[in-house]
């Protein structure tokens, strides 16, 4: 029985190391060399310079701030779903995950009709004499996008933990007297943790990387690290700071993963990512 | 493990006849496989090519030159009959990617114009065939911009703040604040690239976006007045807007470019891609195509079947005086990096 799991498992092995271990080996070396060959570091030294720094600077506080709203509004609802009736439970999941059966650019043209400036809410404002508002073409707009569109990454997790949680916990917590906000504060979020990191970094990973949002919703004003990649790559030929960014991009979102999940309980049961 | 033996017999024996059928298919008629601009070409004319001779054609699409040569240069798909612009095939030329095309047997080459032969990207025409043309200029709304627009200045004028847009392409926009400052096209010294950047950051602010597909459609809904666009695109917003609109290359001169018809280095039928290439530039094959598309053709044959009205629209066929004044992009090779740092300070301000 052991020895036909193992074989079982060989192609998902193959699998990886064809598709994962070897393309990112070649994304490393590719950092680390020159077009024409040899080793070198100038590629991550060309990163070094004041206006890359700001454009990763830009991704990792925008990223951020979608974060932490996909979080505020993302928890709440996953509590909703969470303790509604299973019969009600399975329906509202349904509900928010329907919109992600549709394609995701399609869903972000979506959003360009409704805020453009002879857009729906444009329109609507208009109609009871309102002033018009410029909503598409800035920051908002792309933070808007990421938290829509990422949202549910947040908001299933975080569901799943709290609807496998064990009950009777809060009702021991309430018979021993915790009124409602210290059984949350001291049970229901500690428990939570494991959904909420994974939540964080599927949600930051995403946002942080994006290029396809800051282009269509913020309208190509200013570029995120995600759109440079993407311009070395397809109209620069460089491949190699292309590759080195990528890397550099990584690294980045290794140690935010390193600090949310120190804060996890290893022996815990949970929906964690690791 | 008997059931594994079997497995794999069975798979074999799948294997086996996909690629005995296959063998069939392609015995028995020719295939070519063509890349081209989306939304490029009046689909008609390939069933008809097929029907003529006795051909399957594979069509593909890409949206960018710069697509289409990373797709070819990581080895892509077999591909026979590309379609890329000027500079990009001067590219191709040097990197070796393309063959030379028979031109004994491209008889209907007589019908393309002689201007548009010989250009800096394919000197001789060793390896090219034109196929459409056009330049770069501004679309404006008539009802917004009521004073006459002439110059590049108008995209820097503080009156239009929030209704220009820009194409968010490199070479393009960069190339429009360079002719602003008098300078050409293919700018090759730093100087004139960080004139033209402080040009950018300063326009910067009057700028509604920096797109490059949707400028039809915002046009179209009138959610800008000012666009820096492609006459082709231009002919297109104006038949489907009807009117309101108006197309003008500038007096400091602009960007005329060329989609040209090659043929790649590993083509396995390089006598049925020099028989497309006769065919596409027939001149009822090149009418249907610029009558469809509505881009500007190369074509003296198809030209005369187009109607007047057509003939002398100045936007799709602009006058000798206007086209002396334009410049082709050419290949900067190694310096393309400096308009990438330039672009990305530009962007990071």
């Amino acid at each position: 029985m052991k020895s036909n799991q193992k074989i079982l498992a060989y192609p998902y092995v193959v699998w990886l190391v064809i598709f994962i271990v070897v393309p990112l080996i070649l994304v490393l070396y590719f950092s680390l060399s020159f077009r024409d060959g040899g080793l070198t570091l100038e590629n991550y030294r060309r990163f070094m310079t004041p206006i890359y720094g700001k454009v990763l600077y830009r991704s990792l506080k925008l990223a951020f701030i979608s974060t932490v709203f996909c979080l505020i509004l993302g928890y709440p609802m996953a509590m909703i779903i969470a303790r509604a009736d299973i019969s009600k439970r399975n329906l509202m999941v349904l509900l928010f995950v329907l919109p992600m059966w549709m394609n995701f650019l399609l869903r972000t043209y979506a959003w360009m009709t409704l805020l453009g400036k002879n857009g729906v809410i444009n329109n609507v404002l208009g109609y009871f004499n309102l002033p018009t508002l410029n909503l598409l073409y800035n920051n908002g707009a792309v933070i808007l996008g990421m938290i829509y569109n990422f949202i549910p990454f947040m908001v299933l997790p975080i569901y799943s933990v709290l609807a496998k949680m064990d009950k009777t916990l809060i009702e021991a917590a309430k018979d021993l007297g915790a009124n409602e906000i210290t059984v949350f504060r001291k049970v229901t979020f500690p428990l939570s943790l494991p959904g909420v990191i994974t939540g964080i970094t599927m949600v930051f990973m995403p946002a942080v990387s994006t290029f396809v949002i800051p282009k269509l919703l913020g309208g190509g004003q200013f570029m995120l690290i995600g759109n440079l990649v993407e311009q070395q790559f397809t109209y620069v030929y460089d491949w190699n700071f292309g590759s080195a960014i990528s890397i550099i991009m990584m690294i980045f979102i290794l140690i935010a993963m390193a600090i949310t999940t120190k804060y996890e309980d290893p022996a815990e049961e949970s929906g964690g990512l690791w | 493990m008997k059931k594994s033996i079997r497995l794999s017999i069975g798979f074999l024996v799948v294997i086996t006849m996909l690629s005995v059928l296959a063998g069939c298919s392609s015995g028995k008629r020719e295939t070519l496989t063509v890349y081209n601009w989306a939304d490029y070409i009046d689909e008609s004319v390939l069933r008809q090519f097929e029907k003529e001779y006795g051909a399957r054609v594979i069509y593909e699409t890409f949206s960018t030159n710069e697509d289409m040569y990373v797709k070819l240069k990581s080895g892509g798909a077999g591909y026979d009959v590309v379609f890329p612009s000027d500079y990009m095939i001067e590219r191709m030329i040097k990197e070796d990617m393309l063959v030379k095309i028979d031109m004994d047997n491209i008889d209907n080459y007589k019908y393309i114009d002689d201007t548009f032969k010989n250009l800096s990207f394919d000197p001789h025409n060793e390896y090219s065939v034109p196929y459409l043309w056009g330049t770069l200029g501004i679309l404006y709304d008539e009802e917004v911009v009521t004073e006459p627009v002439d110059s590049w200045n108008i995209l820097w004028d503080e009156k239009y703040k929030g209704q220009i847009l820009m194409l968010d392409s490199q070479r393009d926009s960069i190339g429009v604040a360079l002719k602003k400052l008098g300078f050409g096209l293919n700018a090759e010294n730093v100087e004139q690239l960080e004139l033209a950047k402080q040009e950018l950051i300063k326009q910067k602010p009057l700028v509604m976006a920096y797109i490059v597909d949707e400028v039809k459609d915002m046009m179209i809904g009138r959610e800008a007045a000012l666009a820096v666009v492609w006459s082709g695109e231009a002919m297109e917003v104006m038949t489907e807007a009807g009117g309101g609109f108006k197309y003008v290359v500038p007096k400091e001169g602009s960007n005329i470019w060329f989609d040209n018809m090659v043929i790649c280095k590993n083509t396995k039928n390089k006598e049925l891609a020099e028989k497309f290439i006769n065919f596409m530039i027939r001149p009822e094959i090149a009418f249907k195509n610029t009558d469809y598309i509505e881009y500007s053709t190369p074509n003296t044959g198809a030209m005369e079947m187009l109607d007047e009205e057509l003939r002398n629209n100045e936007v799709a066929y602009p006058s000798e005086r206007i086209i002396e004044n334009c410049e082709i992009f050419l290949d900067p090779g190694d310096f393309l990096k400096e308009y990438d740092r330039v672009w990305t300070e530009f962007k990071a301000h």
